[in-house]
């Protein structure tokens, strides 16, 4: 007792004499989840570019601390009443960097540019739904005719191929944010270098070594520079997170993206108030393959999933760093007043659940002394071992065996993209903006790249297309609960958990509030004295 | 010599064209592709980036490209870091796992040198005993113990040293001695054993014999031949020192070349792999050549004509 008690006073001291050393108090030094693959918000892809990407640019829209959403260089908008044509008049003080107005030719250029097949844009397709993307992402038709226009300097139209309620989430994207036209041209794929990049957030681009920081300076001519109060950000790139966990330890940063699963339990006891851990925008899910021959049926599917104990993975596995999950859309998703359907066995206690289970099967035939074998595929991470070897010990009981396969990320992926030969697959899913839809569209019969399960059913297809047509926010998110009633009848995927958001947090930073999304701009943070 | 090391370096040249010609298909033998991720790209954006990066071309044609670039030095961009050329790349983190390397080397030469000696002179005393437990313990203990220990010692708990980072001096003393400890150990084993040796060769004999002091005796006439097979040992383990370690590297978050190995094949950012491919052969090569010459140097028996 006598030296733990030693260690945590050292340690406190250690915080609070690094951080007055480490850093002056306007430099906050933020551990991010690795090195951006790309600074072009046309080219990017990762969580990590996005936390950096919104402290460069503003878009038309931004989140609040609280993730809310909040004008940005648009400072108001129209919709026409069919949700087709959005008409966003922009700020008259949004300037770049530089000094150069934020005009609306420049969104025009930037969404042309991310559509350009050129560019090689990884998330192009978010935007879609902006009219003729597809179509000139794919080089059918030429950039100019893509539905976003300059009225005048200060007036951009976007029109829609059709109504999408959640388009102006999509734009809180990075996908979204404009580039400097001038300086795309002049530089061309270098715009992004330091000393070439012109931004209109709140911080520029200093410098930027890789793998080892990226530092921000505040923009002077960012329209809200006086409520910015950080001077300099400084991003490190922790592929390791308990090097993060170290490095905040001994106060050389002031945060952290991530953290390992195994330490949160001594980080809850030693830093309680700064360990947070907050429902994330995601699924951890089993695709389940309809075209399996055990598979196949719906009630083999129920019984599989009734089975599987979700608090044992959240709390043993994974120490309470993910949240069981009881559907398919994570609760607390915008546009989703009716909420997911209730799944009546999850109200049952956990030996009920095995005893109905294994009646099912026994009906089917199924049961130890006669048990069929399933291919379990995951990629490899020593959590995804862990479940997958939890899971099938729960299905073992039922006489369900199985066989693991193993595969690196990339090699996982390719194999369901490629529409390899599978039964059960490890999966997950982030969304890429808080609306069910984005979740639910994963299965729709033509959904190529993420129907992994091979789903097929008119009936979920004609609510999804139903929805995507209704304006009026409550009906439409009636049509998609009657979907997500379907999806959790028929489970194409069995949902294991809900994803959480983990991250340090020094009590010195202020203004960091935890939200669903994970978004915190340094803009609204500060480190006083 | 000169022309010796003329003709190993061009003899260089068809290795080196073996090796990146190897790397260059089994690369591709693995399953998935530098644009396979958690997030399944839309059919239409993968055929872009495909188109970008040259990949819808035939094999041997994308061998072909790499080829006639590598020959102007460049090799290529990277599939992952989208920024910036491999070269670019490389060209950042080298210098850093050098100066690391090149550190920890020297390091391990003279400690290792110093231990052995003095291990080798008081044969079977508690002095050698220890010298010998703390040397095999260094060379048990992998690195990935030792670095996060090192770290959580001297930076969390007694807040000595930065936990992590690059720049500063005192940034470089925990790799360095992580990256130096399992060296110092291997090191010190071999010239306690070669030490030991040479103390009882005839030249060495009749060096006493002739009543030169000590340090004399085993500085200049024993350590000479004691230290050759230290030499041959720390040839490649250069190579692999200098080219990084992934461990340290991502321990102490530096932002080093170690790490791209690793990174480079699980993203299966296929020149940046190849990138790293070459650097370490041309290091293997290189060091294995300035070893051979070093023999010639210190070994009166070695001679190349």
């Amino acid at each position: 007792m006598m030296t733990l008690s030693i260690k945590t006073t050292l340690l406190s001291a250690t915080i609070l004499a690094g951080l007055t050393s480490a850093a002056s108090a306007a430099t906050y030094m933020r551990g991010n989840d690795g090195n951006p693959e790309t600074l072009d918000q046309h080219k990017t892809s990762t969580v990590a570019e996005a936390n950096i990407l919104r402290d460069l640019y503003e878009g038309l829209v931004v989140y609040t601390p609280a993730a809310e959403i909040a004008p940005g260089v648009a400072e108001e908008w129209e919709v026409t009443d069919d949700g087709l044509v959005y008409t966003f008049k922009l700020r008259d003080d949004a300037m770049w960097s530089n000094g150069d107005p934020v005009t609306a030719g420049d969104f025009v250029y930037s969404l042309q540019r991310i559509m350009t097949p050129e560019t090689g844009a990884k998330y192009a397709n978010i935007l879609y739904p902006i009219q003729n993307a597809e179509a000139i992402n794919k080089g059918e038709v030429e950039p100019s005719e893509l539905g976003v226009k300059a009225l005048d300097d200060k007036t951009l139209q976007i029109t829609l191929n059709a109504a999408t309620p959640f388009f102006i989430e999509l734009l809180t994207h990075q996908t979204g944010l404009p580039v400097h036209p001038a300086s795309v041209d002049a530089h061309g794929a270098d715009f992004v270098q330091p000393g070439n990049m012109v931004s209109n957030g709140a911080y520029s681009l200093t410098s930027n070594i890789l793998n080892d920081k990226i530092v921000l300076t505040k923009n002077a001519n960012f329209h809200d520079a006086d409520n910015v109060a950080l001077e300099e950000v400084n991003y490190l790139p922790f592929e390791d997170r308990a090097t993060c966990v170290r490095a905040w330890e001994a106060g050389e940063v002031h945060s952290c993206s991530d953290l390992p699963a195994e330490d949160i339990e001594r980080l809850r006891g030693q830093h309680d108030a700064a360990v947070r851990v907050v429902p994330y925008l995601g699924t951890y899910y089993y695709a389940l393959n309809h075209e399996d021959d055990t598979l196949a049926d719906p009630e083999v599917r129920q019984a599989l999933s009734m089975v599987i104990d979700r608090e044992f993975l959240a709390d043993e596995i994974f120490q309470g760093t993910m949240v069981p999950a009881e559907s398919f859309v994570p609760p607390g998703i915008g546009n989703y007043a009716a909420g997911s359907p209730v799944t009546e066995y999850f109200d049952m206690s956990m030996l009920d659940r095995e005893d109905k289970a294994a009646e099912i099967l026994a009906a089917k035939g199924i049961s130890p002394d006669s048990p069929v074998t399933i291919e379990l595929m995951y990629n490899t991470s020593e959590n995804h071992k862990n479940a997958a070897t939890a899971i099938a010990d729960m299905w073992s009981n039922l006489g369900v065996n199985v066989e693991f396969n193993v595969r690196d990320a990339s090699a996982h992926y390719a194999h369901l993209r490629d529409k390899g030969d599978f039964d059960v697959a490890r999966a997950g899913w982030i969304g890429d903006y808080s609306d069910p839809q984005n979740f639910l569209f994963m299965v729709e019969s033509d959904n190529d790249g993420f129907n992994y399960a091979n789903y097929n059913n008119a009936e979920y297809d004609g609510l999804m297309d139903q929805a995507a047509g209704e304006t009026d926010l409550d009906k439409r998110a009636a049509l998609l609960q009657q979907a997500e009633v379907l999806f959790m009848r028929d489970l194409p995927f069995i949902p294991l958990l809900y994803y959480s958001s983990r991250s340090l947090v020094s009590p010195d930073l202020q203004g960091w509030e935890d939200n669903i999304q994970n978004v915190h701009a340094s803009r609204y943070l500060s480190l006083p004295q | 010599m000169l022309s010796y090391a003329l003709r190993r370096l061009l003899s260089a040249i068809p290795t080196l064209f073996i090796i990146v010609t190897a790397a260059f298909f089994m690369m591709r033998l693995a399953p998935g592709g530098p644009f396979d991720q958690e997030r399944t790209l839309e059919a239409t954006v993968m055929a872009n980036l495909n188109a970008t990066f040259g990949l819808d071309k035939p094999l041997w044609q994308q061998y072909g490209i790499y080829l006639s670039n590598l020959f102007q030095g460049d090799m290529g961009p990277s599939f992952i870091y989208r920024d910036k050329r491999v070269h670019e790349i490389l060209a950042e983190g080298l210098p850093i796992s050098i100066q690391l390397g090149a550190t920890a080397l020297i390091l391990a030469l003279l400690l290792g040198a110093l231990l052995g000696s003095i291990a080798a002179l008081r044969q079977n005393t508690k002095t050698d005993f220890a010298v010998i437990a703390v040397a095999t313990f260094g060379i048990t203990v992998p690195n990935f113990v030792v670095a996060p220990v090192l770290s959580l010692v001297f930076a969390v708990i007694l807040s000595w040293l930065p936990a992590q980072g690059w720049g500063q001096w005192n940034q470089m003393l925990l790799p360095v001695i992580a990256l130096a400890l399992p060296q110092i150990a291997v090191v010190t084993r071999l010239i306690r054993g070669s030490m030991i040796e040479a103390l009882r060769s005839d030249h060495v004999r009749t060096a006493r014999a002739y009543g030169l002091p000590t340090h004399m005796v085993v500085g200049k006439h024993a350590l000479r031949a004691a230290i050759l097979p230290a030499i041959s040992y720390l040839g490649p383990a250069a190579a692999a020192l200098l080219t990084g370690s992934i461990v340290v590297e991502q321990v102490f978050n530096l932002p080093g070349i170690g790490r791209y190995f690793v990174i480079g094949a699980l993203n299966r950012d296929y020149t940046l792999v190849m990138g790293t491919v070459v650097i370490v052969a041309v290091f293997v090569v290189v060091f294995n050549l300035i070893v051979d010459l070093l023999y010639a140097v210190l070994d009166p028996r070695v001679r190349y004509d």
